[in-house]
């Protein structure tokens, strides 16, 4: 099985640790006890980043840790890919702009 | 719970029992390092500071040896002076023998050269290692652990198991009545707003911004910014979206129970309980030298690549995040949260491994680092130009 975690209940994103995610993969989303969600991706996902585990609609903040790690720019699917073409950091983005705040 | 530590004059209950031999300056450094080598039971700190500094860099420094000295870890204290330094080291030795522990001092320039000095320092260190060698482990709650934290050489495992790991322990200290101290205020930035609403007050709140801003200022002084550019390519490649996710898999090993207060760099616990901040970089010998001036009996070290180093008188505790860097570095590495990216156990599971092998080693038992001797960089953060 495929594996994604989730550290915080409050988390709306999980990260995944497997190779090969391709749309349609299932993968178990783990908890911090250790409960077990599954959930299909939409599309491929690398190792180490982020899918909803559930709808995140457009202005939404995205919760990881318990917190927000920024925004949703576009409504997200369960199971959707979040990164930064679907997600803007609210303190300034580096990578974008060439400067931070 | 508890662990066995050996109690000492001051009321602090130490982890190790161990002789410090404290060079004042860089200039005292082999000669400390001679005496370490010959004679059982001593451990050296062998800084670069304490000559040529503006004077708040000497106060640190200062200040940052007498938390070494006075560090519950170390029954007994032999200060090597050179006799010129910058240093204060008759505060030194007053402070810390003040807690009550057998201190002495040799003086390099006094004794006539580098040989002498090196055979009165070994008869010194021999009979401070005598006069506490029969001293004995007694039973104490765990309320009285001090442990620090920090993470280094992080992969994309790091914010997700290891640091989680320690996250959890931190949380379980705190409820137990314990004191706990994280640093590293560069890894704050972009997440301070998020920390700072973890302030027990307001006045720390405002702290928390201050120190960021601080150490920014600095960076700013020699024409960086430390935001710029965050996350970086390489990050945003490993799957971090935004400066907040980076910063906040940091933290995540600080817990989520409220902080007390900031300590400067400098500063040592005395009756302060639950979650504290320390102004340390991240830098490993700095702030390894700032935890263990604080009196951190122990550190939880998460990491995820694998770095291997310890520190003379704190053990360390390795948690590797990374399954296939702790069984590639199996003896370096000393717990392995790696299963937690595996599948094959949960945070909580590996949490409460971390607090058994805390507990354990706060009692004795050794880490990986102390027992290959890896723990030989010591450095104190300083402000100012070296003149």
């Amino acid at each position: 099985m495929k594996l994604a975690l989730k550290v915080n209940d409050r988390d709306n994103v999980a990260t995944i640790f497997a190779q090969g995610i391709e749309s349609g993969t299932i993968v178990e989303v783990r908890d911090q006890k250790g409960n077990v969600e599954c959930v299909a991706v939409g599309e491929a996902v690398p190792y180490g980043h982020k899918i909803a585990v559930r709808a995140i609609r457009a202005g939404e903040r995205i919760l990881k840790y318990g917190e927000e790690i920024g925004v949703a720019t576009k409504d997200i699917n369960k199971g959707g890919y979040v990164h930064v073409h679907n997600l803007d950091s609210m303190r300034g983005r580096g990578d974008l702009r060439g400067e931070g705040e | 719970m508890k662990f066995k530590g050996f109690y000492r004059a001051d009321g602090k209950v130490g982890a190790r029992n161990l002789v410090g031999v404290i060079p004042s300056v860089i200039c005292a450094n082999d000669v400390a390092q001679a005496i370490v080598g010959q004679v059982q039971g001593c451990v050296g700190f062998f800084h670069h500071q304490g000559c040529c500094q503006l004077p708040p860099d000497l106060e640190q420094v200062t200040k940052t040896l007498i938390g070494l000295g006075c560090s519950p870890n170390l029954g007994a204290v032999l200060v090597v002076s050179i006799g010129c330094e910058g240093t204060d080291h008759e505060s030194l030795v007053r402070t810390v023998a003040a807690t009550g522990k057998p201190v002495e001092i040799i003086r390099i320039q006094d004794l006539g050269g580098a040989s002498r000095a090196i055979a009165a320092g070994i008869d010194l260190a021999q009979k401070l290692c005598i006069a506490i060698s029969g001293e004995q482990r007694e039973d104490a709650d765990i309320s009285r652990a001090i442990m620090s934290i920090k993470c280094g050489a992080s992969d994309t495992t790091s914010g997700m198991a290891s640091n989680c790991v320690i996250g959890y322990v931190a949380d379980r200290l705190v409820d137990a009545g314990a004191t706990v101290v994280f640093g590293e205020t560069t890894e704050f930035l972009g997440a301070e707003h998020i920390l700072a609403r973890r302030a027990a007050n307001r006045e720390i709140e405002k702290k928390i911004y201050e120190i960021v801003e601080r150490m920014e200022k600095r960076a700013k002084s020699l024409g960086c910014d430390m935001r710029k550019g965050q996350p970086t390519p390489g990050n945003i490649e490993g799957g971090l979206s935004s400066i907040e996710e980076k910063s906040l898999g940091a933290i995540a090993k600080s817990g989520t129970r409220p902080i007390q207060g900031i300590l400067e760099y400098p500063e040592m616990i005395t009756t302060q309980k639950g979650l504290w901040i320390k102004d340390t970089p991240g830098r490993e010998p700095e702030i390894l030298t700032g935890m263990a001036a604080c009196g951190a009996q122990a550190m939880l070290f998460s990491t995820g690549r694998g770095a291997p180093q310890g520190f003379p008188s704190m053990p360390v505790i390795k948690i590797c995040g990374n399954p296939e860097t702790y069984e590639r570095m199996s003896h370096d590495m000393d717990l392995n949260a790696g299963l937690i990216i595996n599948g094959q156990k949960t945070i909580e599971q590996v949490g409460e491994e971390a607090l058994a092998k805390l507990a354990a080693v706060l009692s004795g038992e050794m880490t990986k680092n102390e027992t290959i001797k890896y723990f030989h960089s010591v450095d104190i953060y300083t402000l100012g130009p070296v003149i």
